[in-house]
């Protein structure tokens, strides 16, 4: 056995808890979860039936952690695991998951198969079985701060470019504020307009708010190559950046991994609670509509409907919050089929955009999300992800549909009812 | 060993060792499941698990809407089988002689009627095992197994109450052996979902319920 299947294995083992066991032990081979998942419905390969995904890490609870496995092992009856397995299975744990969780969401005796996949790959990235597109975006990551390679140069850009804009100061590194703001690399790079939007709902509604310059990024490769360590590495940047400006919370972006590694798996990735709560910009929205702070005029005309990402919806919770800020502004707003918690995900989420030998496979099952979006005969998307925003965009590319797609924050916006003074004289 | 004497062995000490494997390997094969636990989850909760674990156990055996059709035959075998044995009056008079309780029984063409329903569904359950092409992927022996070990007792069954092959006493020996084989097998094989999908549902409620999301 290499070093390196070794140590894979190990990490397994170490991954392997209660719910593990209990889903193990639970299955049936029904084949259920194949139906709830885009790769199979759209390709019809069993290869990508979601619990068969999870079939070396099966053998490992298997032989490592029941009798009668462990009897089998001594014996030497039972089928080690080994390094061709994994690298055959590489394809089916990162290229044909995008960790939606629609899976866990349909299997009858209760199995979350993405708790599984998601534990599964520490033990790949441990074993050297990880994509290489994956693995130099989270190299990315740990040495500049992003997967995209985006600077604080960047960011300084995009804040002068909004500044101008708006008007208003963008606030800074300013110790004490309420909020601080933290970014997706694609809102940075590709949607700065976020930049400017936010600025002036905050500016209405008298946020305290700032952005941080040593920590602005949200964007966790960590998560989606599934590194423990890797993740909590740039988790802790948020913490510390967090910490040292003290401010009492931390506005998750558009972004949906983000949302999960920041809200629920940071404090567990840096064995802390941590000392300010972490809530999604779309819930900040909704709270400041609640209490009158947006407020909005005006209203898009044309058909849209909603993309729920995945992270944010099925596996984040926040589910209603768009749906009340879209109506604010959307005249003829119409859901999905299998919209909210039973969404279909865009396909590039787990990592898969950052994954370039999916993109054949990734732009293929995309017909699933193209057949949602053309019964709802929508002609604007919109969504709250910028990862699900750049999929969108590259599946309806591909398909040759003329489609808008927009991010809700910015949608808001537009039609932001601003204060008597003109902007221009706000706060600077 | 005349059929009696058989008949005898497997209503007594054969009873006796099934029930105590069936309880032993369970209490056993939890025990090797849920003592590892789970991390504590630092992050906030935005609602407790506790509730929204419950729910699921039992929200989760209504289907999603489009997937009744895949599930039917599943439904019918679980349902058909748990009321043979639970309201078929010799299943209940047994129990009555052990526990000194009972319940009413419905009618023997009743059950007849059920027993051939879930037989039925059984036989579609391993038709779709080998023709579909994602349930083929996946089975194994065990899949194989469980079937055979959940049809066996409502076939003896059913060939003892109408006196169809075998000598009576013969065949209803043979009845509660293999109703003795699937209590052994339980904890060991597939079988045992019966018992940890209450766990598993549990689990996948409370992950979802804590971030707000009823799965």
């Amino acid at each position: 056995m290499s070093t390196s299947l070794a140590r894979g294995i190990t990490a397994l083992k170490e991954q392997i808890d209660s719910p593990i066991a209990s889903f193990f032990s639970s299955c049936v081979h029904c084949g259920m979860c194949a139906d709830a998942c885009l790769f199979y419905t759209e390709t019809k390969d069993p290869k990508y039936t979601p619990i068969h995904k999870l079939e070396p890490m099966r053998r490992v609870w298997q032989q490592e952690y029941t009798f009668w496995g462990r009897l089998g092992k001594k014996l030497g009856i039972s089928k080690p695991v080994t390094d061709a397995e994994l690298s055959e299975w590489e394809e089916l744990v990162y290229d044909s998951c995008t960790l939606c969780g629609r899976c866990s969401l349909v299997c009858p005796v209760g199995n979350d198969i993405t708790y599984m996949i998601r534990k599964m790959r520490e033990g790949m990235v441990v074993s050297g079985h990880s994509p290489k597109g994956l693995r130099e975006a989270t190299q990315r990551a740990i040495e500049f701060g992003s997967p995209m390679g985006i600077t604080l140069q960047t960011l300084q850009a995009q804040v002068k470019h909004a500044e101008k804009e708006t008007g208003l100061t963008v606030p800074m590194d300013v110790t004490g504020a309420e909020y601080m703001m933290v970014l997706s690399s694609a809102e940075i790079a590709q949607f700065s307009e976020i930049i400017g939007a936010v600025t002036r709902i905050f500016h209405e509604a008298g946020v305290s708010w700032t952005l941080c310059s040593e920590a602005f990024e949200g964007t966790n490769s960590g998560i989606q190559i599934g590194s423990k360590d890797l993740a909590g590495e740039l988790v802790g940047r948020l913490v510390a950046g967090a910490e040292k400006l003290k401010v009492k919370y931390v506005i998750s972006p558009e972004c949906g991994h983000a949302y999960t590694a920041l809200r629920w798996e940071g404090p567990n990735l840096i064995g802390r609670p941590y000392p300010f709560k972490v809530i999604h910009i779309l819930e900040l929205l909704e709270q400041l509509r609640k209490e009158g702070r947006l407020r909005t005029e005006g209203k898009e005309e044309e058909r849209l409907t909603f993309h729920d990402p995945c992270q944010l919806v099925r596996r984040g919770g926040v589910i209603e919050e768009p749906r009340s800020l879209l109506n604010m502004v959307a005249s003829d707003f119409v859901e999905m089929n299998d919209h909210g918690k039973l969404n279909w995900c865009c396909g590039g989420g787990g990592g898969v955009s950052a994954n370039e030998r999916a993109d054949p496979l990734r732009l293929k099952v995309f017909s699933r999300k193209k057949n949602q979006i053309d019964e709802t005969g929508a002609t604007t998307i919109v969504t709250a992800c910028s990862n699900c925003r750049n999929m969108l965009l590259d599946g309806l590319e591909h398909n040759n549909m003329d489609i808008e797609v927009v991010g809700l924050t910015e949608m808001l916006a537009e039609h932001l009812v601003t204060r008597q003074t003109p902007a221009t004289t706000g706060d600077k | 060993m005349t059929s009696m004497e058989l008949l005898l062995w497997a209503r007594g000490p054969g009873l006796q060792i099934a029930t105590a494997v069936l309880l032993l390997g369970l209490v056993f094969r939890l025990l090797e499941i849920y003592t590892p636990g789970r991390k504590p989850d630092l992050s906030e909760a935005r609602a407790s698990g506790m509730g929204p674990g419950v729910r699921t156990i039992f929200s989760r055996s209504v289907p999603l809407k489009g997937m009744w059709t895949k599930e039917i035959s599943g439904y019918t075998f679980h349902i058909g089988f748990l009321v043979v044995l639970l309201f078929f009056v010799p299943h209940i008079l047994l129990f009555k002689d052990t526990f000194g309780f009972g319940w009413p029984g419905i009618s023997n063409s009743m059950i007849d009627f059920i027993t051939v329903l879930t037989l039925a569904a059984l036989a579609y359950t391993l038709f779709t095992r080998i023709t579909d092409p994602v349930r083929r992927f996946l089975s194994t022996f065990g899949d194989y197994l469980a079937l055979l070990l959940t049809a066996l007792p409502l076939i003896t069954g059913y060939m003892a109450f109408h006196r169809l092959g075998l000598p009576y006493t013969q065949m209803l020996a043979i009845h509660i052996l293999s109703v003795e084989a699937l209590m052994i097998f339980l904890p060991f094989t597939k079988l045992v979902h019966a018992v940890t999908i209450l766990g598993s549902r549990w689990y996948n409620g409370a992950i979802s319920g804590r971030k707000g999301v009823q799965s």
